[in-house]
């Protein structure tokens, strides 16, 4: 059984898996860090995203082996010092939310989003958000939350909005 | 402190554990010495099981137990039931077959349940099954509706494949209407099968325990003491005191997850016979081929109007796919949920309904969020906006000639609608959405090649589902009552228990910005207990759009009772005659005087009890509740589409969407908004991407997020969404529900705005671009052969 090590949420950790073992499984069934979701097999519902080295990744299509060394952000990871993240209270504030089970991968990728892309429009949202499924909300105030998550986070309008 | 208004967008107490990875999903609690389950399903949609030869798989590594049907048949464990009865034409019970939690003998549809294998380690659970032998004799199988009447048996007890067929109206007296008729207009529809896909598949983890010889089951569940009612009455896992049933935080429901299913059976009933606790998690292809799928209709239907664009009938012939099985609720689906939505929000004198249920070799089919009236809504409004269109009136005018105006209204099939003001909701909408300004919009749109069309759909439906004695007449076999328990501690601050389940609804709030503003405690002293049959005294779930209507309105009923009793201790208190006592913003006052004491200081009073006599008034506060409202309710509203087809790509694109709902009073509109922004999503996702097809073989094709189109973020426009109230009389808040409307609304918009834009009322769902492109392909070539 290959070992991995590998830090998650800034705290190096090392466990013996099965080589076939997903890193949403070791983060779940490892780790007990039960934030990240599945909720498909086929890497399209975006439940499971999680931060490899600053980038969103889905870890239901990605090896724990294939993260050695890596540093891993979870959505438990997200809020630092006890203060919540931008885009945690932008989603709060904007009502982002209902059952919940699709926001800690909706959250992880907007994050990311923003981090690619700076301050962003309603459409360039909507675009980026292709890989995230929610059932419940409409994508409406999620697509509100992550413009206001986007601005916190910049200290920016967007570009097309500034123009307006 | 913060006491909370009704009213006020108040953010939701729940998202915390939420937003930060906290929640507690079926899926995230581990028992120990847990075991894993895998189901092995049937790969053919209809055989019978000559043989099952398990003896390679029971010596596989980490296997615990497999069982089959005879393991439960040799137990006695009952089969799954549908808890609604329906009856024929003839007055003959539906006939149902049998539903075991494993098959007997025969398997029905793709998914079907074969064997369960519990190991160790899921990998080991999967590697086992793929070692079972199983010796299929494969039937012929059907999957159309359409042709399930005459389609090999799927169940002996069901001649004909037919679960009854029944009838509502006045069949002579809509015959006479429809002879009498200056106009008829007549649609065949055909309303898709979906998915219901909440984001959180089903779940479940069963727990023995041996000492107390009692269960406790962890599940996906809506409604977790209908869930334990289902499994120790009917199915015989255990009794009622024995059997803990928990639905901790559920991942969305739609409908989806308040039945009864196989799996979380299996899990219960297997972890008391293999000795260990027992967790199955389906992966989302399993949630495909076996939760329950919701719509799949075909119906010819006609509307008859006379000289002066007045309806004078309805007419219509459904044929109702109910799968392979009668799911838990199946049967009301097509019948009390449908047909008694046929007149819409219209005064139409006569209506028919004949449905027919069908057998066929599918997932079984049942309640998807709005089950039924989304598909009445859609037969009406899809005959309305053509006999407007045939007859040469504007959709909006033949509508409003149409209204119910006055109420209450008894409809012919049986719906009494207490109140309503349908005209407000369309005007304003029409306003909002700016319907004067469409022919502009559709010109400019013409010049960039793109058809633009506008559609209406003005909605009724019937939510609350209640009362208890009506729906006992119609064949339910329960009660639709809600329970509430408020629980007043010493320090003042306050647990309700409630019956109604949350899985997105945001009750942790909405319920707590009632018992604060009745209270004047802040929104923080109160929490919210839900979904777990230890603590809750019982309940009936959340569907239907109930849980405000009805749930709280039994947390309303409790808050009375708790201010009476508080009134008394006051009394002793302030040394007062109760009858003197006044309760406003938290305090009791002496009427006319400055004496006054606040709410915590009576709830410790009535905690010590020292100022009163405990023979005349017991110590405590703590009240429930069992209330089972009056009628149904009926939210209605109307919901603008306007929407351009690219005439090259058959590509449909939303161009602006405006939503008016009388929901009646709002407790926290941002949620209220939400649960329209949602319903509008799955209801556009039915109009336009979402389809679940089998094929002749009676395979699923669409078993994956990669085949079935799921709504997503650009596929959708940011919704106008508006409010008009007429308070709700049948319920002590005046609250409607508001869970289903958009699914209710969204397809008969989408689609009237379809065929306003492609000049056909031939536009089929999903309204693909495929669809759409044959469409415009069929039109142009009609057009070429006229000339």
């Amino acid at each position: 059984m290959p070992t991995v090590t590998l830090t998650v949420n800034g705290r190096s950790v090392t466990a013996d898996v099965d080589a076939r073992t997903l890193l949403v499984q070791m983060l779940r069934e490892n780790l007990h860090l039960t934030g990240t979701h599945i909720g498909c097999d086929t890497s399209q519902c975006g439940a499971c995203v999680v931060h490899v080295d600053g980038k969103a990744v889905k870890s239901c299509t990605t090896f724990a082996v294939q993260c050695q060394g890596a540093e891993v952000v979870t959505i438990e990871g997200l809020a630092q010092d006890g203060k919540l993240h931008p885009m945690q209270e932008a989603f709060r504030e904007h009502h982002g939310l209902q059952c919940g089970f699709c926001t800690p991968g909706m959250i992880m990728a907007a994050v990311d989003i923003v981090n690619r892309k700076g301050a962003v429009d309603e459409a360039t949202i909507r675009e980026e958000l292709e890989g995230n499924i929610c059932r419940c909300t409409g994508y409406h105030n999620i697509v509100k939350a992550v413009e206001a998550g986007a601005q916190a986070m910049t200290g920016k309008v967007p570009a097309r909005q500034a123009a307006e | 402190m913060t006491v909370t208004a009704l009213g006020a967008a108040v953010r939701r107490k729940e998202d915390h554990r939420f937003i930060t990875g906290k929640g507690q999903y079926t899926d995230d609690i581990n028992r120990p010495g847990q075991a894993q389950a895998y189901f092995l399903r049937s790969p053919h949609a209809h055989a019978t099981i000559k043989g099952i030869d398990l003896s390679r798989a029971k010596g596989m590594p980490g296997v615990v137990a497999i069982y089959t049907g005879d393991d439960v048949a040799a137990d006695k464990v009952g089969g799954l039931i549908c808890g609604w009865m329906i009856h024929s034409k003839d007055g003959t019970p539906m006939r149902a077959g049998p539903h075991p939690i494993l098959a007997q003998g025969k398997v029905r549809y793709v998914g079907d349940h074969v064997a369960v294998v519990i190991a160790e380690t899921l990998s080991q659970a999967k590697d086992a099954a793929e070692a079972i032998v199983v010796d299929y004799g494969v039937l012929p199988a059907n999957a159309d509706t359409s042709k399930a009447q005459g389609a090999p048996e799927v169940h002996s007890e069901a001649p004909n494949n037919t679960v009854y067929d029944w009838h509502i109206g006045d069949k002579a007296a809509t015959e006479a209407a429809f002879k009498a008729a200056k106009h008829v207009t007549t649609l065949e529809i055909v309303n898709n099968r979906l998915v219901p896909n909440a984001m959180e598949p089903r779940a479940a983890v069963g727990e023995y325990d041996a000492g107390n010889d009692a269960l406790t089951l962890y599940t996906t569940s809506q409604n977790p003491h209908v869930a334990r009612l289902v499994l120790s009455a009917f199915i015989g896992i255990a009794p009622e005191h024995k059997l803990r049933v928990i639905a901790p935080d559920v991942g969305g429901g739609f409908g989806s997850k308040i039945f009864i299913y196989a799996e979380e059976t299996v899990c219960v009933w297997a972890a008391r016979k293999c000795g260990r606790p027992v967790k199955w998690t389906a992966d989302r292809t399993e949630e495909f081929l076996c939760v329950a799928h919701g719509r799949d209709h075909v119906t010819h239907a006609e509307l008859a109007t006379d000289a002066e664009g007045k309806i004078t009938g309805l007419r219509v012939k459904t044929i109702a796919n109910m799968g392979a099985y009668l799911s838990t609720f199946a049967s009301s689906v097509p019948t009390y949920l449908y047909a008694t939505l046929l007149s819409g929000q219209y005064a139409i004198p006569n209506i028919y309904a004949e449905v027919d249920a069908v057998y066929t070799n599918t997932a079984p089919v049942d309640a998807y969020r709005g089950a039924g009236r989304p598909e009445a809504t859609f037969v009406v409004e899809r005959l309305v906006e053509a006999a407007a269109r045939e007859i040469g009136m504007d959709p909006a005018a033949f509508r409003r000639r149409n209204f119910v105006t006055k109420f209450p209204h008894q409809t012919p099939v049986i719906m009494m609608y207490d109140c309503g003001d349908y005209k407000a909701s369309l005007v304003k909408a029409m306003e909002m959405a700016d319907v004067k300004g469409f022919g502009k919009r559709r010109r400019e749109a013409a010049k960039r090649g793109k058809l633009r069309g506008l559609g209406y759909s003005t909605y009724i439906e019937a939510c609350g589902i209640a009362p208890s004695q009506a729906v006992g007449s119609l064949g339910a076999g329960v009660g639709l009552w809600e329970s509430a328990e408020v629980r007043v501690n010493p320090v003042g601050t306050v647990e309700v228990l409630t019956g109604s389940h949350s899985h997105g609804q945001g009750h942790e709030t909405t319920f707590a910005q009632l018992v604060s503003s009745r209270l004047g405690i802040s929104i923080d002293n109160v929490s919210i207990v839900h979904g777990d049959t230890d603590k809750v005294q019982f309940g009936m779930g959340t569907y239907g759009s109930r849980s405000g209507a009805v749930g709280m309105s039994a947390i309303s009923k409790a808050l009375d009772k708790i201010e009476a009793k508080a009134k008394k201790v006051a009394s002793h208190v302030l040394e007062a005659a109760e009858a003197d006592i006044d309760f406003k913003d938290g305090k009791f006052t002496v009427k006319g005087t400055d004496k006054s004491v606040d709410f915590g200081t009576v709830a410790l009073n009535a905690y010590i009890a020292h100022k009163f006599n405990p023979q005349e008034l017991e110590p405590g506060l703590k009240e429930g509740s069992f209330y089972d409202p009056t009628n149904f309710t009926f939210p209605a509203g109307c919901h603008i589409c306007e929407i351009e087809v690219d005439q090259e790509t058959g590509v449909a694109t939303i161009a602006k969407w405006t939503a008016v709902d009388d929901f009646g009073n709002v407790i926290n509109p941002m949620i209220v908004e939400g649960q329209v922004h949602g319903g509008i999503a799955q209801g556009v996702g039915q109009a336009l991407l979402e389809g679940a097809i089998y094929n002749k073989d009676g395979q699923l094709v669409t078993a994956s997020f990669m085949d079935y189109t799921m709504p997503r973020a650009d596929d959708l426009p940011s919704f106008d969404v508006g409010m008009t109230v007429t308070p709700c009389p049948s319920n002590p808040l005046g609250i409607k529900g508001c869970g289903e409307a958009g699914a209710i609304a969204a397809p008969a918009a989408v689609i009237n705005a379809l065929t306003d834009a492609l000049g056909t009322e031939e536009v089929p769902m999903p309204a693909t671009p495929q669809a759409l492109w044959t469409v415009i392909q069929k039109q142009s070539r009609a057009a070429i052969a006229a000339e």
